[in-house]
């Protein structure tokens, strides 16, 4: 083992666990309980990726969540994690880490050029370059986002498996530190139901880094108790490595649980992460505060991080991130840093801070220590490579506006920065309540609830340990109250800190000549610098939600946590207004990145998330080789092809088959509702746009169902099977539409009907057989049906035995042929089926699919609602007004069939079309034109709905949608295709086969 | 995610309804006496609400029964739920 940089004592690892870890290629080792960013920094490597668009060389900036740098493609191929946070990866045995957007590797950088010529790469650079020529982008583009981005996206299927979780409870904690906890105990004390989230592997939050006290004792020890008093808890739900990432309305959270992440591979069983839906009666936000960095000359180098980050290093996980320190501040709570690397044996050469005196207990004690402390001082540059060497430290006036005297190096590996804190206020913000800007303590704080929700704590701006304690306590028992609990728990102690107040120091000035000074970076992910925020602004870009976009700042996967408050302050300074009239950007969910796996759960594919519906008869198809095709959710078989077919010969050869013989097709897939109730009728006279009243029980007919806008929605044939009984065919894809539409009238405009629908489309197995020999098949399997054509009429329905099983028959056709719709209770499907191809087989029967169907139904000019109309054609463009009562005082849709556009006479109607080659099939969606030379744009005057080469035609037919098609009869018009074709067609009446009819009157 | 209550449920999850448009468009009993522009406007016609909503909601992955809804489109708060045919909450203008 090296770990060169561990400490000897202390820290929360475990010293008696080791384990190997791989980053770029080289194994180091580190311990359990470290991170992947600790384990790193315990063997001396502080630099870990190179910066978005620079290509400069950055380091470790933070611990937590805010980590814009040390962001990792974890593992390979399946398993592979792209832009994972360094600072937040629990380390395991044999992990797999590399730097992302480096090329061709860390060390040496083609890209860092780009540094170089970082003059010439402002903000809007891309937009302002790239984009003009405007057909040039599209190869600029391949080439940009190689040199920038960060992760690679997985290229084979995650095989991991992720869950969702429901939960009500009283009280949700969102975030496990000290304030968290203590809210959680004084309202799971009162027996409220409560759930705690955090997001780290330990409750504690920053306080596992500290070496405060509560009540006395080591603030450590605190934890441990009040996490064991938690869990004994019958009605407390723990729920460690678990971010509350998004708040929505009605104080409805989700919380992703990471299960296995920090598992060596081989150890990880069950569900990867599981996200919670958690809706709370009461919300407390416990969510605390990040540091944020200075703004000065080269701050981007690694070995530079945020002092806060390197108390928790050291005192956390034993870690020296540096041999030599400089602190630079703002205020007092780095000075602690200073304290804390002096412990660990580092050497602190100074602490510069930007206020013109500390004088507090901390600062006494720095002092004390021998640590130069340089008041009214500024970090106004750095040197170094991959890793910090010196900093240069000048006077700063007191306003913070300039610098001046000498240049003082000071030789460093490590530079602390501590620009202040700003409160976690993702949350809180998203949850509706405006955060507003609190000048005095310079950080933006939440703004008043709007939902039953309270932040605590830093996250509230409350930074004192003593005043965290009461506000917790008061969260904890008010939320337990609300619920109806009586609480009343007393605040935990700890001493009262005395503290001078900040200095805001949004960009620390530059002795150099403005617009000769090195870059000053605000968002190291996204290498925004100040000077590009100065750039915006002068060039007009004044909303802070502007700013953001036209520079990137606050983009990617840290979203600006540590940067885009000094961006803000910034753009207030040269807008010459204050912050709080600048304002924040929006926060959004997510708060940290969330997996498209944990998202999509269990509800993937065709089992859980478009759940596939097989027929009964669907075994029999796969076995005879049938191809299949969607129709909603259906699976329907398309064609039956025999050895060496395509689905042209096999198509022809079904249609053929069909119209000599029998054919025979799974209608099972059909809508099927059955309205029942003394005022059914009155209720399809309605729904329909025919007449329903007189059908005679054992009847059938075919029926348009319109919008209320006059469209046709939806089709089939009704049976009536007795006077208050109907039987409903709707489309296959259009049933739970028309389901829920018919629910919707009788519920909300007609309560008064008495109608029951039920809807019994998985109820029935459906075989249509159909062709000139489908009487003798079907006869031979149904008993107790007369099947003559003066008993069993075209349009009739009866009831028969099938054995001992009673069926219905309906004879209705949708090819034009002599067809009967042969139905049996869905578990009898495929017995149905087998019993009909048996019967079927002296006939040679021809199963075929939905191809064929739409093949037979084109040649009689049948309709398909969905194909041949789009929602904008009306039953009269269909050319069918016959099927519109003219008699009846109303139906949905009625009015608007006299609005003038609908009743307009050249109107889109639906025509044949006959190719000028017989073989040529026009492709469906074909736009139509008079005049194919016709200068551009060229008028159009229709599309091609459906289109099929007909077998028993011998040509290929076509419907099509034409303005005044009807009075176009015999007219030419032409399809020009994308492949420079341009086929000629002529308008026909869309009736190709059978044009009498005969065929179906037999 | 809202939390709707089902006059015939109780509360539950947006997720299991469906939306289902402004409330309290009575259809027109004799549509064929409506002038084009009436007409137009029970079939076109919306509020567009900003503040107090009355809509109707589906408890589709539940009861399937429909319900109305006053809902404020500022604020996402719901006032109350009742029942077709019912009167809505009292005093709210909508």
């Amino acid at each position: 083992m090296s770990q060169s940089f561990r400490i000897a004592h202390g820290g929360r690892i475990d010293r008696d666990n080791q384990l190997k870890f791989s980053f770029n290629g080289k194994t180091y080792t580190g311990q359990a309980g470290d991170t992947l960013a600790s384990a790193l920094l315990a063997n001396g490597i502080h630099m870990v990726g190179r910066s978005w668009k620079y290509h400069r060389p950055r380091g470790i900036l933070s611990a937590g969540a805010e980590e814009p740098n040390a962001i990792f493609q974890l593992e390979k191929g399946e398993k592979t994690i792209p832009n994972a946070r360094a600072t937040q990866v629990e380390l395991y045995d044999d992990l797999d880490a590399s730097s992302v957007n480096c090329w061709p590797s860390l060390d040496f950088d083609l890209l860092s050029i780009n540094s170089k010529v970082s003059r010439m790469l402002p903000a809007g650079f891309y937009y302002k370059t790239f984009m003009w020529p405007k057909s040039m982008w599209m190869k600029y583009e391949h080439i940009i986002r190689k040199a920038s981005g960060l992760g690679k996206s997985p290229e084979v299927n995650d095989t991991d498996r992720y869950e969702h979780s429901h939960r009500h409870c009283d009280v949700l904690v969102a975030g496990g530190g000290v304030a968290g906890l203590t809210a959680a105990l004084a309202a799971g004390r009162a027996g409220a139901r409560v759930i705690l989230v955090d997001e780290q592997s330990e409750f504690g939050g920053m306080a596992l880094s500290s070496h405060d006290k509560i009540d006395g004792q080591p603030v450590s020890e605190w934890i441990q108790a009040a996490v064991a008093e938690l869990q004994e808890m019958p009605e407390v739900m723990l729920l460690p490595r678990s971010t509350a990432y998004g708040y929505h309305d009605y104080n409805f959270l989700t919380i992703n649980q990471r299960l296995t992440d920090h598992l060596a591979l081989h150890k990880r069983k069950g569900g990867r992460e599981k996200l919670w839906h958690i809706r709370a009666h009461q919300v407390v936000l416990a969510t605390g505060a990040m540091e944020r960095p200075l703004v000065h000359s080269n701050n981007d180098r690694p070995g530079i991080m945020l002092a806060s980050a390197v108390s928790t290093y050291v005192n956390r996980y034993a870690v020296k991130p540096g041999e030599r320190a400089v602190i630079f501040t703002n205020n007092d709570s780095a000075y602690q840093t200073a304290l804390d690397l002096n412990a660990a044996g580092a050497q602190v050469i100074a602490v510069v801070d930007a206020r013109s005196q500390s004088s507090s207990e901390l600062a006494k004690m720095v002092r004390s220590a021998g640590i130069e402390v340089m008041n009214s001082s500024a970090v106004v540059d750095t040197t170094g490579g991959k890793r910090l060497q010196s900093v240069q430290v000048m006077s700063l006036s007191s306003d913070g506006q300039s610098v001046s005297g000498q240049r003082r190096t000071l030789s460093c590996d490590l530079l602390a920065v501590s620009g202040g804190w700003s409160p976690v206020v993702h949350l809180s913000s998203q949850s509706g309540a405006k955060a507003v800007w609190n000048e005095e303590a310079a950080m933006f704080i939440p703004g008043k609830p709007v939902q039953s929700q309270a932040s605590i704590g830093s996250a509230n701006g409350t930074l004192e340990l003593k005043h965290s304690l009461i506000e917790a306590v008061d969260a904890g028992n008010a939320a337990a109250r609300a619920c109806g609990f009586e609480s009343s728990m007393k605040a935990p102690q700890s001493d009262a800190v005395d503290s001078d107040p900040i200095m805001p120091l949004w960009l620390v000035p530059s002795d150099k000549e403005k617009g000769r000074e090195p870059k000053a970076f605000i968002d190291l992910q996204n290498d925004v610098g100040s000077a590009d925020i100065e750039l915006a602004a002068r060039e007009g870009f004044h909303s802070v939600e502007h700013v953001k976009r036209y520079t990137a700042m606050g983009f990617g996967t840290d979203q600006g946590k540590t940067g885009n408050i000094n961006g803000m302050g910034i753009l207030a300074k040269t807008l010459n207004q204050t912050i709080a009239e600048t304002g924040t950007t929006t926060y959004r969910p997510n708060y940290t990145p969330v997996t498209f796996g944990s998202m999509a759960g269990q509800n993937l594919g065709s089992r859980l998330f478009d759940p596939a519906r097989k027929t009964a008869m669907h075994g029999w198809h796969e076995e005879n080789s049938a191809e299949f095709e969607d129709v909603g959710q259906w699976k329907r078989p398309w064609y039956y092809p025999k050895a060496g077919e395509t689905i042209h010969d096999a198509v022809n050869r079904e249609c053929l088959a069909t119209r000599n013989s029998v054919g025979i097709l799974d209608a099972s897939t059909l809508g099927k509702i059955e309205v029942k109730g003394k005022d059914s009728a009155k209720f399809l006279e309605m729904m329909y746009t025919n007449n329903w009243m007189k059908l005679p029980v054992g009847m059938a007919r075919y029926g348009f169902m319109l919008g209320e806008d006059g469209m046709v929605m939806d089709d089939g044939v009704t049976i009536r099977l007795a006077e208050d009984h109907f039987y409903m065919h709707t489309t296959s894809g259009g049933a739970a539409g028309v389901m829920s539409s018919m629910e919707r009238w009788l519920q909300t405009e007609w309560p008064e009907m008495e109608v029951f629908l039920t809807s019994v489309t998985d109820h029935w197995a459906t075989a249509a057989v159909v062709g000139p020999n489908s009487r003798k098949v079907v006869s031979a399997i149904c008993d107790g049906i007369d099947f003559s054509a003066e008993a069993f009429p075209f349009m009739a329905s009866r009831v028969g035995k099938i054995g001992e099983l009673e069926c219905r028959v309906n004879r209705i056709s949708f090819s034009g042929e002599l067809a009967y719709e042969v139905n049996l209770p869905a578990n009898f499907g495929r017995f149905m089926w087998e019993k009909l191809m048996e019967a079927g087989s002296q006939y040679d029967i021809t199963p075929y699919g939905t191809e064929t169907m739409h093949v037979l139904r084109a040649e009689k000019g049948y309709v398909i609602v969905g194909q041949d109309t789009d929602g904008s054609v009306t039953v009269d463009d269909l050319g069918m007004s016959w099927a519109v009562s003219k008699t009846k005082a109303d139906f949905l849709g009625k009015r608007s069939l006299s609005r003038p556009d609908t009743a307009r006479k050249d109107r889109k109607q639906l025509v044949g079309l006959l190719t000028e080659l017989p073989d040529s099939v026009l492709p469906e969606g074909a736009q139509l034109v008079n005049d194919p030379g016709a200068a551009t744009p060229v008028p159009m005057v229709g599309h091609v709905s459906s289109s099929y080469y007909s077998a028993c035609c011998g040509h290929s037919i076509a419907m099509a949608l034409v303005k005044n098609g009807r009075q176009r009869m015999g007219e030419t018009v032409y399809a020009p295709l994308s492949d420079g074709r341009v086929l000629k067609a002529t308008i026909t009446k869309p009736l190709f086969y059978d044009k009498e009819g005969a065929k179906s009157n037999v | 995610m809202l939390l709707i209550e089902c006059p015939w449920c109780g509360e539950r999850d947006e997720s299991e309804f469906s939306y289902a448009g402004e409330a309290h468009i009575a259809r027109p009993l004799e549509t064929e006496k409506l002038s084009d522009e009436e007409w137009a406007n029970y079939l076109f016609l919306r509020k567009n609400t900003k503040g107090l909503h009355r809509e109707q909601w589906n408890h589709a992955a539940g009861c399937r029964r429909y319900f109305n809804v006053e809902r404020n489109t500022v604020s996402y708060k719901i006032s109350g739920s009742y029942k077709i045919g019912e009167q809505g909450p009292v005093g709210d203008e909508t």
